[in-house]
């Protein structure tokens, strides 16, 4: 018996009963149609965090200052007032890591920004030229500050998109400008190409930044730094990177062994390794509860199948006296099952990326169709038909001819 | 002793239901030749369902032999039964098992599609054929339920004949009909036996359709009582003929 008159066999025979056969797709077209879909919106989020915590530079390192001191009655001072970190520290990595590529210092105010009758509360960022390669972030128009700036403490700065959007209108070309910050005036250089949104949803572009001097000096006025900022060589090489900036804060802040550092390091891969694991948690709950519609949908197709034998018996026995092989019979349901639960599967997977569509136009919500989820809920239908199919088709295989034809 | 179509010695069929063995076939044995056609006969109880279904391979004696055209059915597995009745057996059933909403061409087709020599070009061919010997020809794409009793009986007598067995085993295949239509089966049973040289075994119980065969073997109790030539073979196209038009017709 050749496998394609099977095929032509079980087709003709679900053809004879297309809306029975619809039916017991539907189980399966809904349980695909929920893997693809929910697995599309897991990786969707996993990977708008993803790409939100990379655009904050996925090799950034970030060092700020940590209370080891207790004062008085033991209470711990808070961290913004601390002064443990300065120039100094800086420049110790700068000199001996060796997992950091660029380091740079770093003050912020927050204030007003005023140019003419526009003003705008945001936030100055005083850092070296380095900050722009650690945070990965081009100037769009302009140039940026140089290391001679910094010396010099030069009133020049940068500007983020929100900041250009709301103090100059459209058409109007900031680089150049004037603008007042805390009365302070700052010229233009360069306008920063847009960032949009990190993962803790705060506008990135909302910023302005000048040499860390310029901030320290004209408008905190003082000579300490409050972070610094690095960024190591690839992201594998974070944690080592940590380890030894660690090592040389420790070693330029004469602790003691038994200290606590007065210092935080944190990286990037930290964040995206937290945010990750919660996203991933998501998908693995979805998807069970996709797989559980799609085992229901394969307990469905064997209902139908082991109905589909009982009220087929006569067909069967038919079959049997001009000539079927059990084997034929096993092999004709048994595809009938798989047909079902392909066909099924293959309306399921394009249903799951229209719904995965339809989510990100309406709801806004990021999805992601992967290859490997399609693959898998594919294999997983096959399995199914054949897993469900089985039985019934053996059933109907061990049936005895002359007890078959005569069956009413 | 190979050229005969069915050689039965001797044959023996027991049932064992629970401790009691129910013996249907008590020594059986008779021939078919090539070109006969032959009328199992007997009332209800007489072993002629466990005949037909040993006859149609679809049982296996409990004792004797029982050879189809020179194959021993008693030796063969499920399997190659199954391969055995798909080559030499043409069923016709009483209830005519046609496979519902499949046209009248695949239902003929069915029987050659468990037989893997055949392309479907050869199929489609020998369904034609199988139809117009039956006088369907016109009738390829109606659906079973398109066609009046006769006509469906026709088409399975072409699902009988698709396969060219060597013999057509039709098990009571008039008892749904009504008399004119009955007549037409047996006249079309008659010119296949006669004009093609088919072998046919008739199982009936009406002594009626016996008349039309040219040998009547009669079983009773698992045994046979009678096996004689029919020396006056009636011909169904003249019982039509002389039947009388009916007012409704």
């Amino acid at each position: 018996m050749k496998l394609f008159n099977l095929i032509r066999i079980a087709l003709k025979a679900l053809q004879r009963n297309k809306l029975r056969a619809f039916l017991t797709m539907l189980g399966i077209i809904i349980g695909v149609a929920a893997v693809i879909a929910m697995v599309a919106i897991g990786q969707g989020s996993k990977q708008s965090i993803q790409d939100q915590l990379s655009s904050m530079g996925s090799n950034m390192i970030t060092i700020r200052p940590s209370s080891n001191q207790t004062v008085g009655g033991g209470a711990r001072l808070d961290a913004s007032g601390l002064q443990s970190l300065t120039l100094d520290d800086v420049k110790a990595i700068q000199k001996q890591a060796t997992f950091i590529t660029e380091v740079s210092p770093a003050v912020q105010s927050k204030g007003q920004v005023i140019n003419g009758a526009l003003n705008w509360p945001t936030t100055i960022q005083g850092v070296s030229p380095e900050y722009l390669t650690i945070r990965d972030w081009p100037v769009k128009d302009g140039i940026s500050f140089t290391q001679e700036d910094v010396n010099a403490a030069d009133k020049v700065c940068l500007i983020g998109q929100t900041v250009a959007e709301n103090l100059f209108g459209t058409g109007e070309d900031p680089v150049g400008k004037i603008i007042r910050f805390n009365k302070i005036p700052f010229k233009i250089i360069g306008v920063l190409a847009e960032k949009g949104e990190n993962a803790f949803g705060q506008d990135q572009d909302d910023i302005v930044i000048a040499p860390y001097t310029t901030v320290q000096k004209r408008i905190l006025a003082i000579p300490y730094i409050q972070n610094i900022y690095a960024s190591a060589i690839d992201e594998n090489s974070s944690a080592l990177a940590t380890a030894e900036i660690t090592d040389i804060l420790r070693t330029s802040h004469k602790l003691k062994p038994t200290d606590e550092d007065d210092f935080m390091v944190r990286t990037q891969a930290e964040l995206i390794n937290t945010f990750s694991s919660t996203s991933q948690l998501l998908t693995v709950l979805l998807t069970a509860i996709a797989g559980i519609s799609l085992v229901i949908g394969g307990i469905g197709i064997m209902n139908i199948m082991y109905v589909s034998v009982t009220e087929r018996t006569k067909e069967i026995g038919l079959r049997m006296s001009i000539g079927a092989r059990g084997i034929d019979i096993l092999f004709q349901f048994l595809i009938e099952a798989i047909l079902i639960s392909i066909t099924g599967g293959i309306i399921g997977v394009l249903l799951g990326i229209g719904a995965s569509r339809l989510v990100t136009l309406f709801l806004q919500w990021p999805t992601l169709v992967s290859e490997s989820s399609i693959m898998l809920s594919f294999m997983v239908c096959a399995i199914t038909g054949v897993f469900f199919g089985y039985y019934p088709a053996q059933k109907a295989s061990r049936l005895d001819p002359i007890e078959a034809l005569r069956y009413e | 002793m190979s050229n005969k179509i069915v050689s039965i010695r001797e044959l023996k069929r027991e049932f064992r239901m629970g401790a009691e063995v129910v013996r249907a076939l008590k020594g059986v044995t008779f021939d078919v030749e090539p070109g006969e056609f032959v009328t199992i006969m007997g009332s209800s109880g007489s072993g002629k369902t466990t005949m037909l279904n040993i006859l149609g391979c679809l049982d296996k004696p409990s004792d004797g032999k029982y050879l189809l055209d020179g194959v021993d059915v008693g030796s063969l597995s499920r399997n190659e039964l199954a391969v055995l009745r798909n080559h030499k057996i043409g069923f016709v059933f009483q209830s005519y098992n046609l496979l519902a909403r499949t046209s009248a061409l695949e239902n003929v087709e069915l029987p050659l599609l468990y037989n893997s020599s055949i392309s479907s070009k050869m199929r489609h061919e020998r369904a034609v054929k199988a139809l117009e010997a039956v006088k369907l020809a016109e009738r390829l794409d109606h659906l079973p339920n398109q066609l009046s009793g006769g006509q469906q009986q026709r088409v399975a007598i072409a699902r009988a004949l698709v396969n060219e067995p060597v013999m057509i085993l039709a098990d009571e295949a008039t008892g749904n009909l009504d008399t004119r239509t009955s007549y037409e089966i047996m006249a079309l049973f008659q010119e296949l036996n006669q004009q093609q040289g088919k072998t046919i075994v008739f199982v009936t119980h009406e002594p009626d359709i016996a008349a039309f065969s040219s040998r009547t073997i009669t079983l009773k109790d698992g045994k046979v009582v009678k096996d004689n030539r029919n020396t006056q073979v009636r011909s169904a196209r003249e019982m039509l003929a002389a039947l009388p038009v009916a007012a409704d017709y």
